[in-house]
C-alpha cells in the first residue's frame, strides 16, 4: 500500500529511494493524514454519508418487513411531481424567498446606515436591532404567537382600540404565509445588519468627504460609492438569506405547523413531515435531493456569474 | 483651465479666515485664528501633529464648521456653505480614490455629478490626464496603480474640477522619499501653470521651505509665525519657529554661557541664544567664543554635521561644508558672526531683537508675528 499525504503534490519519483528517505516521507504522509482526520471523519459521518444514503434511498422503493426495498428509478420523483402538495410547497417557498430575502436585505441596509451614523444612543440602537438574532427561533416564534393570537394578542388588542374586527392572522390561508414572513424578516434583518455595519466601518470616511466636495448628494454617494463597495457583503448576505429561506423552519412548528390548508408549508417542513410524521422516507429523500440540486445550481451561478461583477478589495 | 486667475486684481487676499475658533472635546482644533491667503499663491500650513493645521484646512473646505468666526473665499462669505458650493477641490492624504472605479471614472466623478456634458467631460479628462502624465492608464483601478500614480489621479481629480482653490492635506506623506522630491516639483509647476491658489498642509519643514510662497507655522491651534520661507528661516519670531525650521534645527545655547551683550541690556540668564548650524565656525582651542568638545560627526556628502558639547553642558550642532575629520574627543572652540545671533526669551520663547528694545524681557517680539508669545509664562 502506498501512503501519500493529501498535501503532497510532488510527482512520484520512479527511482528507488533509500530506506531512510522513504521512512521520512511516510512519516510526513501520516502526519498529514492525522491533520485532516478530524475534519474528514466529521464531514464523512455527517455530510457525505447522509448525502449518499439519501440519494440511494431516493431511487428505491419504500421497504417493509414483507417487501424489501427495491430499485425503482425515478418513480419517487415522479410521485412528487404528481402530488399537488409539491407544487403548493414550491409555490410557497418561492414566494417566501422572493419576499423575505429582498425585504430583509433592504431593511438590514437601512438599519445599518442608521446605526452607523453619529447617533446619541448608537449602542442602544445597535443592540436593539440585534436582539432578534440572539433569540432562538423557537422563542421568537412564541413571542410572535403572542402578538398574533386572535382576540387577546397584542395586534388584536391594539386594532380593537380603533374598533377594527379581530383577525386570525395565522389561522386563515390568505394571511398565514404573510404573517410567517414577517417573523422571518424581523429575525433576519438584525443579523444581516451586523454584516453591513461591519462593512460600512471598513469604508474610509475620506471617500464620503471626497464625494461631498465633488458635490455628490447623499443619495448619489449611496448609489455610486456605498452600494458598489457593499456588493461583496450583499452577495454574501444574499446567499445566506437564500439558504435560510430553505433551511429556517423552526418557527413553523410553533406558529402554523404548515397549515392552514398547506398555506405555510415550506420545502424543509414538508420533508420533515414526510420523513417523521408519515415515515415516508423515500419520498422525503427524493425531495431532499431536489432541494440540494436547486441550492447547488444557485451556488454555481453565484460563484461563476455574480462574483465577476463584484469589486472585492 | 488657465482662466482661473481671471479677476485677480480685485482683492489680493483670496481667502480670509477671520477669528475662527473650532475646538474638540478631545483637544486640538484652532483658537481665534485669523489669516489671509493671497490669490494664486502657494501657502503651506506647517506645524507638528495636533497643531490645528489639518483642522484649518477642513474648516476652509467646509468639512468642519467653525464654533465662531468667518471664512471668506474670493469675497464671498462661505462660513455656512457646504463644501461643494465653496469652489474648491481637495487632495486627501489617503488620496480618497473610489476603489471600485477606474482612473477615468474617478477623475470625472465630480463632473458627472454636476452633469457636465459628455464632450466637455472628455476634453477636460484628456487635459487632466496629459497634465498629470496618466494617459494610457484610464482603465486601471486604483489598486492596480503605484503610490505615485494614485497620487497623480487624486491630483487630476482636483485639476479637472477647474476650481480656483485647491487644498492639499499632506499629499506626499504616503510616497517614498525619492518620489516625494520629484512630485514636489511637479505639484509646484502645475500650480504655477494653472494659476491655482493652493493651501498645502504638511509637517515636513523641507516641503514647506521648498514649495511655499508663504509659510504659516502653527502650534497649539494658533499661528506661531507667518511669512515667506526665507523670513521664517532668517528671523524666526520665536524659539519654536527657530527649532522647527531647518535641519539641523537652530542650536539653542543658554544666554549666560555666551559672552555677548544682550539687546537692550536684558539679563542674559533669562535669555537663550540661537545660532544656525551653518553659522557656527570651528576654530582651534582658545580662539573662538566658547570652548567645545567633539562628540560625534555625521558625514552627509556635501556637508558634515559635527555634534559638540559646550562647557556648560549644552549641545550644539555645527554644519561644516564638505568632509570633517575631527575625531570625537577633540577639543576646540566655536564662534559665529554677530549678525547670526538670535536672542530669545527663555520663558516666552519670543524673539528679542535689537531694534525693538522691550522694557521687560517677558514682552512680546516685534516683527511679523501677531499672536506670539503663545507659551504661558512661568
Amino acid at each position: 500500500m502506498t501512503l501519500t499525504s493529501p498535501m503532497d503534490t510532488r510527482p512520484a519519483d520512479p527511482r528507488p529511494m533509500d530506506p531512510i528517505a522513504r521512512q521520512r516521507r511516510r512519516m510526513t504522509a501520516i502526519y498529514g493524514w492525522l491533520l485532516v482526520m478530524p475534519a474528514l471523519v466529521l464531514l464523512t459521518l455527517f455530510a457525505f454519508l447522509p448525502t449518499i444514503t439519501t440519494l440511494w434511498a431516493s431511487f428505491h422503493s419504500r421497504g417493509t418487513a414483507r417487501r424489501p426495498s427495491v430499485f425503482n428509478g425515478v418513480e419517487n420523483y415522479a410521485d412528487l411531481l404528481a402530488d399537488p402538495t409539491f407544487w403548493t410547497v414550491i409555490g410557497n417557498n418561492v414566494l417566501y424567498a422572493a419576499v423575505t430575502i429582498p425585504v430583509s436585505i433592504a431593511l438590514a441596509l437601512l438599519m445599518a446606515l442608521w446605526a452607523d451614523a453619529k447617533l446619541p444612543a448608537r449602542g442602544f440602537v445597535r443592540s436593539a436591532y440585534f436582539t432578534p438574532t440572539v433569540l432562538p427561533m423557537v422563542a421568537a416564534a412564541n413571542l410572535w404567537l403572542f402578538f398574533y393570537t386572535p382576540g387577546i394578542g397584542v395586534i388584536d388588542s391594539f386594532t380593537s382600540l380603533f374598533g377594527l374586527p379581530s383577525v386570525n392572522w395565522l389561522g386563515q390561508p390568505q394571511t398565514a404565509l404573510g404573517a410567517v414572513m414577517v417573523v422571518t424578516i424581523w429575525k433576519e434583518a438584525g443579523f444581516f445588519m451586523i454584516f453591513y455595519l461591519a462593512a460600512l466601518q471598513t469604508i474610509p470616511p475620506d471617500l464620503r468627504e471626497a464625494a461631498q466636495v465633488e458635490g455628490a448628494s447623499r443619495f448619489t454617494y449611496l448609489r455610486r460609492v456605498l452600494l458598489p463597495l457593499l456588493m461583496p457583503t450583499t452577495a454574501f448576505i444574499f446567499i445566506n438569506a437564500l439558504i435560510n429561506s430553505v433551511k429556517l423552519i423552526d418557527h413553523l412548528f410553533i406558529l402554523t405547523k404548515g397549515g392552514p390548508n398547506n398555506a405555510t408549508k415550506l420545502a424543509l417542513y414538508w420533508i420533515w413531515e414526510m420523513a417523521f410524521s408519515y415515515f415516508d422516507r423515500v419520498h422525503a429523500a427524493a425531495m431532499t435531493a431536489l432541494v440540494l440540486l436547486v441550492l447547488a445550481v444557485v451556488a454555481i451561478v453565484q460563484f461563476s456569474v455574480i462574483d465577476k461583477r463584484i469589486h472585492y478589495r | 483651465m488657465t482662466s482661473l486667475a481671471g479677476n485677480a486684481a480685485a482683492d489680493p487676499a483670496f481667502l480670509r479666515i477671520d477669528r475662527v475658533t473650532r475646538t474638540f472635546d478631545g483637544g486640538g482644533g484652532v483658537n481665534d485664528l485669523s489669516l489671509t491667503i493671497p490669490r494664486g499663491g502657494f501657502t503651506v500650513l506647517l506645524g507638528p501633529s495636533g497643531c490645528g493645521k489639518s483642522t484649518t484646512l477642513r474648516l476652509i473646505a467646509g468639512l468642519e464648521t467653525p464654533d465662531s468666526g468667518r471664512i471668506v473665499i474670493d469675497g464671498r462669505d462661505v462660513t455656512a456653505l457646504p463644501p461643494s458650493q465653496r469652489g474648491l477641490s481637495i487632495v486627501f492624504q489617503s488620496y480618497a480614490l473610489f476603489p471600485h472605479l477606474s482612473v477615468e471614472e474617478n477623475i470625472v466623478f465630480g463632473l458627472k455629478v454636476r452633469r457636465i456634458a459628455r464632450a466637455e467631460r472628455e476634453r477636460k479628462l484628456k487635459e487632466a490626464l496629459a497634465l498629470t502624465g496618466l494617459t494610457g492608464l484610464e482603465a486601471r483601478r486604483p489598486a492596480q496603480l503605484s503610490g505615485g500614480q494614485r497620487q497623480r489621479v487624486a491630483l487630476a481629480r482636483a485639476i479637472v474640477a477647474d476650481h480656483p482653490l485647491c487644498l492639499m492635506d499632506e499629499p506626499l506623506s504616503n510616497l517614498d522619499a525619492k518620489l516625494r522630491h520629484s512630485v514636489r516639483q511637479d505639484i509646484r509647476a502645475l500650480q504655477r501653470r494653472l494659476g491655482m491658489t493652493v493651501v498645502y498642509v504638511t509637517h515636513d519643514q523641507t516641503e514647506a521651505m521648498g514649495m511655499a510662497d508663504q509659510v504659516i507655522l502653527m502650534r497649539a491651534g494658533r499661528i506661531e509665525q507667518m511669512g515667506p520661507p526665507a523670513t521664517l528661516y532668517e528671523t524666526p519670531a520665536t524659539a519654536f519657529a527657530a527649532g522647527f525650521l531647518g535641519a539641523p534645527p537652530m542650536t539653542m545655547i543658554p544666554g549666560d554661557l555666551v559672552p555677548l551683550t544682550a539687546p537692550g541690556g536684558s539679563a542674559r540668564a533669562r535669555l537663550d541664544v540661537g545660532v544656525r548650524g551653518e553659522a557656527l565656525k570651528l576654530m582651534p582651542e582658545g580662539e573662538g567664543l566658547l570652548p567645545a568638545t567633539v562628540i560625534a560627526s555625521e558625514f552627509l556628502g556635501a556637508e558634515t554635521f559635527v555634534y559638540l558639547a559646550l562647557a556648560g553642558g549644552a549641545q550644539v550642532t555645527a554644519r561644516v561644508p564638505g568632509r570633517d575629520e575631527r575625531a570625537p574627543g577633540t577639543t576646540l572652540s566655536v564662534s559665529w558672526p554677530e549678525a547670526a545671533t538670535h536672542w530669545f526669551d527663555r520663558d516666552s520663547g519670543a524673539r528679542i531683537s535689537a531694534a525693538a528694545v522691550a522694557p521687560s524681557s517677558a514682552a512680546g517680539a516685534a516683527g511679523p508675528n501677531p499672536s506670539a508669545p503663545v507659551r504661558a509664562a512661568g
